[in-house]
């Protein structure tokens, strides 16, 4: 016998009812989720969960002399999350990064607009009035090469803290082997301290960057396509560390490697020509992107 | 079946112009070596002159003596010290102006028209005649500060011939230094200061060095502006010792006192007419070969240590 | 700005992972004519009391299988060639789920034909209007299904799904009819068994169909069809 209200084995779910976004999928975290479609039979997707903001990205724009490589881009950055930055070459993931710790300052010919403002205290890190060592000592950053300092690879751990004034021998110490363990590799390098950085392999390399960035213990820690130039045994240890790290750092991670992005982020943003064209929850940007041109970025229709 | 192994898309066949080639390469090697040869040949020729003539004249006399109206008593005592205590006034001014000047225009100075012309300048002195040197500082340091014919003249002027290249030295070895170790330094929130003194420079120093001593290197047998700014060529006396017996046992009464160099004292002996003195100026030669030796050989053991500790 | 029900207009970089996947949708495509095919001919076998009909429908059903088989194996492969995102991620894992149910369609197709192969050794049960009202309906969703597969339309396939509300309301009635001619006269029990189990596959034929409904829907917009109660038609 089957009843009359037989339908298939799925259950029922009433929608629940949710307040529309802006258009281009560009959201605050405060306010709630991307909008429905237009069909009326569609469940409008989950909204990303609320969450603590760590930096708050506002109208960013920046020039390299008279080219605009970022034009008004905001994006709000979740604490003790990965968000990833994906885009074809040049489209700004990288110049964006660089903002953050005001690499830019290093060159000749730069201008900023707009606000990043760094929580907590809310400062605005891209101000010209901000000290642009301010932001590097609150942000750590990783590169695309390995670059250790042509020093052992205690010095390198302990370069951070040298810098900062630290030199009280027992504390550096400490502190040297919380940064090697956490960057899981400690027990690599415990009896080697005093050699050279260049005698670790490249993927050693990279984890000894990493946990010099880590040694003066960053609020938010930049990764500019940190496995780029890896192999994938190498890789994969970095990416279990970058997973380790959440617990404890906010990660903002550029790649071109769109599978590393969906495996190792919460949060995806896709950048083309300076703007952000979508962001989102990373599960959503991989499964269901709601522009067009990120679907064709990510399944390999351009780019 | 051979050809047809040989013959390459296009008709091309592999044999004959895998044949030209290596007779080129042969050729190429071959000149190379003639070149090579020859050169090698007349350095060696030199060198085994100088050999043949000074080498029996070696003594521990010749060493501990001053130069003598008599050949055979004839020493370079006076001379060598004398090379050995200007060329310390001149590393010691010519290196840390050098580099200061150097990381200031690398990684200080805003890169305007200003900093252009300081640079041309720079390039430019390193090839100036070095008598020119010598004229500038006969008027400036000798008669117009009144410093007199001394070792610290004598080392200025040529502090002034090895600031152009001690200068472009340390430019380069900067340089080289790839940009992400600035880029790492400051992302760890280094300032300036810190960056420069903590990572570009010992890894520069290696670069530094060789320059500095190329500089030396030259410094060492000029003897046109030493001359001109008074160097003696017959001198039979010492300089007093930097370090005295008592306190407060450092003196720098050394560097107002005249002096002769090597060069010099190996003109003056070649001048005369008697071919004694001629093996004594031989002999000399060889003894100013090998300090040169000796500062090359001590600045490729600095770099090497240098290297090991950073590598 | 939505990706909506527009079919894609740029082709993948790598040409290669198109073919690919233009070969899994015509691989459902064969399927689903397949069993189209066995339900009319099932269809046909009902009306006519017609065996060899009803044969057709057992004999098509191995290539069925096979084609389930493929589509798999294409499916996973794909997965682990090509990493898949988005749409074409939800094409290829909504291809292994639609060939299951299309596979199901065709063993429910073939338990017909063998019911009706049973039936006509009995004298026929007056009044059959049920049951070929429900092959019709059921042949017009999956016709209205793979249509709206081919042409990547979820509107279609969500109107294919209300259809199912007819099926069920069909099912129901039948089975108060049939019951009412087996209490009249026993000797109707045999062909109203086999009927009733006819109308029951059709009924669970017309369920597989909305599932491959929803499948299509997910493909096309990465979300389930809203299930309000008042969207529900009869």
């Amino acid at each position: 016998m089957s009843n009359a209200a037989a339908r298939p084995v799925a259950d029922r779910l009433p929608s629940p009812a949710r307040p529309q976004a802006r258009a281009g999928g560009l959201v605050d975290l405060e306010r709630a989720g991307p909008g429905a479609p237009a069909d009326a039979d569609v469940a409008p997707p989950p909204a990303p969960a609320p969450r603590a903001c760590k930096a708050d990205v506002r109208g960013l724009s920046f020039w390299y002399g008279e080219f605009q490589a970022l034009k008004d881009i905001s994006i709000p950055i979740a604490e003790s999350e990965v968000t990833a930055l994906i885009g074809p070459s040049g489209c700004g993931k990288s110049t964006f990064l660089r903002c953050f710790n005001r690499m830019h300052d290093l060159y000749p010919g730069n201008r900023y607009e707009g606000e990043i403002l760094l929580n907590p205290g809310g400062v605005n890190i891209i101000d010209r009035r901000t000290d642009a060592m301010l932001p590097r000592l609150r942000i750590g950053m990783v590169f695309q090469k390995p670059n250790p300092f042509p020093k052992s690879v205690y010095e390198n751990v302990a370069a951070g803290l040298r810098i900062r004034g630290i030199r009280r021998r027992a504390l550096v110490d400490e502190r040297v082997e919380q940064a090697l363990r956490r960057a899981a590799l400690w027990d690599e390098v415990k009896d080697r301290l005093d050699d050279s950085a260049y005698d670790l392999s490249g993927g050693q390399q990279q984890r000894l960057c990493i946990a010099r960035a880590l040694a003066p213990d960053p609020e938010l820690l930049l990764l500019d396509e940190p496995t780029s130039a890896l192999d994938p045994i190498a890789t994969a240890r970095i990416e279990e560390l970058i997973d380790a790290l959440r617990q404890h750092y906010t990660l903002v991670i550029v790649t071109h490697n769109m599978q590393q992005a969906a495996r190792v982020s919460q949060r995806t943003a896709f950048f083309h020509l300076g703007k952000i064209i979508e962001w989102n929850d990373t599960e959503q940007i991989f499964t269901n992107p709601k522009e067009t041109m990120t679907q064709d970025y990510i399944t390999g229709r351009f780019g | 079946m051979a050809t047809d192994a040989a013959r390459l898309p296009g008709g091309i066949d592999s044999r004959r112009l895998i044949g030209r080639a290596r007779r080129v390469d042969l050729a190429f090697a071959g000149a190379g070596l003639l070149v090579m040869v020859v050169a090698m040949a007349m350095l060696m020729a030199l060198v085994l002159d100088l050999l043949v003539d000074g080498l029996p004249r070696l003594s521990w006399d010749f060493f501990t003596n001053f130069p003598s109206r008599r050949p055979g008593r004839a020493g370079i005592l006076s001379a060598w010290v004398g090379t050995t205590l200007v060329m310390i006034v001149t590393a010691a001014l010519a290196v840390p102006l050098g580099v200061a000047a150097g990381v200031y225009l690398e990684e200080y100075a805003a890169k305007n028209w200003i900093t252009d012309v300081i640079e041309i300048n720079v390039t430019n002195l390193a090839g100036v005649p070095s008598i020119i040197y010598g004229l500038l500082a006969l008027g400036l340091f000798v008669y117009g500060f009144g410093l007199g014919e001394t070792i610290l003249v004598a080392g200025m002027v040529l502090a002034l011939l090895t600031l152009p290249v001690v200068i472009v030295a340390t430019r380069e070895a900067i340089r080289s230094i790839p940009q992400e170790v600035r880029e790492a330094a400051f992302a760890l929130g280094a300032d300036q200061w810190q960056t420069v003194r903590i990572y570009i420079l010992p890894a520069a120093t290696p670069g530094i060095l060789t320059g500095a001593i190329i500089g030396l290197a030259r410094a060492i047998g000029e003897t046109a502006p030493v001359i001109t700014i008074g160097a003696l060529t017959f001198i039979a006396f010492l300089p007093p010792a930097p370090i005295q017996p008592e306190f407060p046992f450092l003196s720098f009464e050394w560097l107002n006192s005249p002096f002769t160099v090597m060069p010099i004292q190996m003109f003056n002996w070649i001048s005369r007419p008697q071919p004694e003195f001629h093996v004594n100026a031989a002999a000399a030669g060889l003894v100013l070969l090998a300090m040169t030796l000796l500062m090359n050989g001590l600045a490729i053991y600095i770099r090497y240590r240098i290297r090991k500790g950073m590598r | 700005m939505g990706i909506g029900t527009r079919a894609m207009a740029t082709e993948h970089i790598v040409k290669s992972y198109d073919q690919q996947l233009s070969l899994l949708s015509r691989k459902i495509l064969e399927m689903g004519g397949l069993v189209e095919q066995q339900l009319a001919s099932a269809s046909e076998a009902l009306a006519t009391r017609d065996i060899e009909a009803a044969a057709r429908v057992i004999e098509h059903d191995d290539r069925v299988d096979d084609l389930e088989e493929e589509i798999d194996k294409h499916a996973i492969r794909l997965l682990a060639t090509r990493q898949p995102m988005a749409i074409d991620l939800r094409h290829i894992a909504m291809a292994m789920k639609i060939s299951n149910d299309l596979e199901r369609i065709g063993d429910y197709a073939v338990n017909i034909a063998r019911r009706i192969e049973r039936l006509v050794k009995v004298p026929p049960v007056q009044s059959q209007y049920a049951i070929p009202r429900m092959a019709q309906i059921t042949q017009a969703m999956i016709k209205d299904v793979l249509d709206a597969y081919l042409e990547r339309d979820a509107a279609r396939a969500v109107t294919a799904w209300h259809r199912d509300d007819e099926v069920d309301a069909m099912y129901e009635s039948l089975f108060r009819e049939l019951s009412t001619y087996m209490l009249e006269d026993p000797r109707n029990i045999t062909a109203c068994i086999n009927l009733l189990f006819i109308a029951k596959n059709l009924e669970r034929t017309g369920d597989h169909i909305t599932n491959i409904a929803e499948k299509i829907h997910y493909m096309v917009h990465g979300q389930r069809i809203n299930r309000m109660p008042a969207q529900a038609t009869s």
